[in-house]
């Protein structure tokens, strides 16, 4: 399967292909936000709580305190060496700067905002199913947001050609893989990490394909929750 | 976050309620909520749905030396977190006692019932064994946490398919997926646990509690049976005492509830493995609902990036040029070395209006200027004494000037008050030069 994948994302000549995304919102019933993203076969469920009461120590004076867990499908979050090729707890650094960023805190200081996000599967492109997945939690718990965000994963073939969206396979064979998150309200960049080695050059290309990809994602966005809303 | 606390008048309300023989989401006693069960791509992942309440399973394995009082048995490892998007109150990596309670129940239904061969997980007596690690996590806890685990746990480890080794004399050979067909685990039976909750000293008994029921509950007794009717675990807890044909009672409602269980188990187990062998789509994107106006799903989308390498070079040189690179560190004296000779401070830079008052000062501060300019010529000439080859490096404390002089050269570089206007109209040309290139680039 992935053999035939590679095959048709790679012979494009230049066309890139996102795997077939699907997402589902509001299906926890504790929480006051979640939300399932599933990209390909990578996918990431996302709970959210808030904003409520907050620990002492945590409370800023000004905005919501917002708190990231990550939780890994084996082992224990933070620590496992599987999840934390960069670290589990970068990647909730990364995915908690990047909602702050968006999230209007200042409209609910002294209170709590808290994000759990757990793999269900990672089948390559975790990071930026984290962020989706995140970022329609947000939108399912009915958090005020200056904009919306999403993740694109792009990777470097050793060839030096593109890749959006990679699968596990394609992510270890790649050169490089760069994740960026982009804002919705002019395709700004929010968030970037890279792994490998790429050129200034390469890294615009990937930086331009993940703004062309973003597109889509919103889009993908918009009508999931124009069909949400369509029956109220 | 806290736990919402339950109100008086939701208590009286709910025992009420379990007094009429009514529950709130208008099952009979009796009845078991729904149970759903989905796979993921990988093997040994499940999701197990009881009602609202949904637990992720996930089973690893992973080579390792046995224990050495059971040198010929592979090791189970059992693991059940609260997540704290299970409900506020859970804490993330705090042992509750509640999850301590739990963690123990699982073990002792899949573990202890020996419904796993562990025999068979061994690869070399006493050096190699399996360790099967079973990871449980409550995603939504709507009530009875530990039925909802069970089923989860025992559905992943059938799911569960292990790589495939062999052994030659001392060699020991794990194979890929791709090289030989993972095997599954050798499994005896399937234990189920099913919970009741008792109210009012027993008087009123419920099946399959839900979150609001458990609160007020008085005791709580779960049955761990196979569909052998074999009871594997039995608790009680909470303090009610039960009468014997009370527990009889429960084991006989436990069996027919296992029974069902246990068929939608294997009706799953085997949809899942047709559709793996037919090579048709599995995994979680599957078990999306399409009608729910909640869900939503997208084809495989292609993007358009055919000028994307055009965009990158126009972006690149738009971009300012990157700064020069120093690639040789300017060493000032023996033991430093600096790389770039830094910013000018623009605070010494004088505006338009206040240059023409510095000029009427500048008399003043040309005498005071050459006077400091001789005590330093006194300075270095001590110093020149001493150590004739080295630069030497002075700095003023007053203001952040530094004064550089080299030995070597007779007419003496020294950068005070007095020529750094010279410096400055040197420093614009050079501007003047890169910002040419730029244009012509």
């Amino acid at each position: 399967m992935a053999t035939a994948e590679e095959e048709e994302d790679g012979g494009g000549g230049g066309g890139c292909c996102l795997r077939p995304f699907s997402c589902e919102q509001g299906l926890l019933s504790r929480p006051d936000g979640s939300a399932a993203f599933i990209q390909g076969d990578t996918s990431v469920l996302a709970g959210l709580y808030g904003p409520g009461e907050v620990k002492g120590s945590k409370e800023l004076p000004d905005q919501a305190a917002l708190e990231v867990l990550l939780r890994p499908k084996v082992g224990l979050p933070a620590v496992t060496p599987r999840l934390g090729r960069g670290g589990g707890a970068q990647r909730e650094q990364l995915i908690r700067r990047t909602c702050e960023a968006v999230l209007l805190g200042a409209l609910h200081p002294r209170t709590a905002v808290t994000l759990v996000l757990q793999v269900l599967s990672d089948i390559g492109s975790l990071l930026s199913c984290c962020l989706n997945a995140a970022c329609l939690g947000l939108l399912d718990a009915g958090l005020p947001l200056a904009s919306l965000f999403c993740g694109v994963t792009c990777a470097l073939r050793p060839d030096g050609r593109l890749l959006l969206d990679p699968t596990a396979r394609q992510e270890q064979e790649a050169r490089a893989v760069l994740t960026f998150a982009i804002d919705s309200a002019d395709g700004k960049v929010l968030a970037a990490t890279a792994k490998g080695s790429c050129s200034a050059e390469e890294l615009q290309q990937c930086l331009a394909a993940a703004q062309r990809a973003a597109a889509t994602i919103f889009r993908f966005y918009r009508d999931s929750l124009r069909r949400k809303y369509s029956k109220w | 976050m806290k736990e919402t606390p339950l109100s008086n008048c939701e208590r009286r309300f709910l025992l009420r309620a379990v007094q009429e023989r009514k529950r709130l989401d208008g099952r009979q006693c009796y009845d078991y909520r729904n149970v759903r069960i989905s796979f993921g791509a990988d093997y040994g992942c499940c999701i197990v749905e009881l009602g609202k309440t949904r637990v992720l399973g996930q089973v690893s394995c992973e080579l390792v030396p046995p224990k050495p009082n059971r040198a010929t048995e592979g090791i189970l490892f059992f693991n059940l977190e609260l997540s704290p998007m299970a409900a506020p109150a859970f804490e993330p990596g705090r042992q509750s006692e509640l999850l301590v309670k739990l963690n123990r129940l699982i073990e002792r239904c899949l573990r202890n019932s020996k419904c796993i061969d562990t025999e068979s997980l061994c690869v070399v007596a006493g050096e190699k064994v399996w360790q099967i690690r079973v990871d449980l996590h409550l995603l939504n806890h709507d009530g009875n946490i530990i039925d909802a685990a069970s089923i989860a746990g025992i559905v992943a480890l059938c799911h569960f398919r292990r790589p495939d080794v062999s052994v030659q004399g001392e060699e020991v050979t794990v194979y890929t997926p791709e090289e030989r067909d993972p095997v599954p685990l050798s499994i005896h039976h399937m234990p189920v646990c099913v919970s009741f909750a008792f109210f009012q000293q027993g008087t009123y008994l419920l099946v399959d509690p839900s979150e609001r029921e458990e609160r007020v509950m008085d005791g709580l007794l779960v049955i761990a049976m196979n569909k052998h009717r074999e009871i594997c675990t039995i608790q009680s807890s909470g303090g009610i005492m039960l009468l014997k044909d009370q527990v009889l009672r429960c084991s006989k409602i436990t069996a027919v509830k296992v029974a069902e269980i246990t068929e939608l188990i294997q009706k799953a187990l085997e949809n899942d493995q047709k559709v793996r062998k037919e090579g048709g789509k599995f995994g979680f994107a599957e078990s999306i609902p399409n009608q729910k106006i909640t869900a939503f799903k997208m084809e495989r989308a292609a993007v358009d990036t055919k000028d994307v390498e055009e965009q990158a070079e126009e972006i690149i040189t738009k971009a300012d040029p990157p700064s020069e690179v120093f690639t040789k560190p300017i060493l000032h004296t023996r033991g430093t070395a600096q790389i770039g000779e830094g910013i000018e401070n623009a605070w010494g830079d004088l505006e338009e209006s206040e240059r023409e008052e510095a000029a009427e000062e500048e008399g003043e501060t040309d005498a005071t200027a050459f006077e400091c300019q001789k005590m330093e010529m006194e300075d270095t000439s001590i110093m020149n004494e001493t150590e004739k080859d080295e630069p030497i490096v002075l700095s003023d404390s007053e203001e952040e000037e530094v004064v550089i002089l080299e030995p070597q050269d007779t007419p003496k570089k020294t950068r005070t008050q007095t020529n750094l206007k010279q410096e400055n109209t040197s420093k614009k040309t050079f501007n003047k030069k890169r910002k040419k290139k730029r244009a012509t680039h």
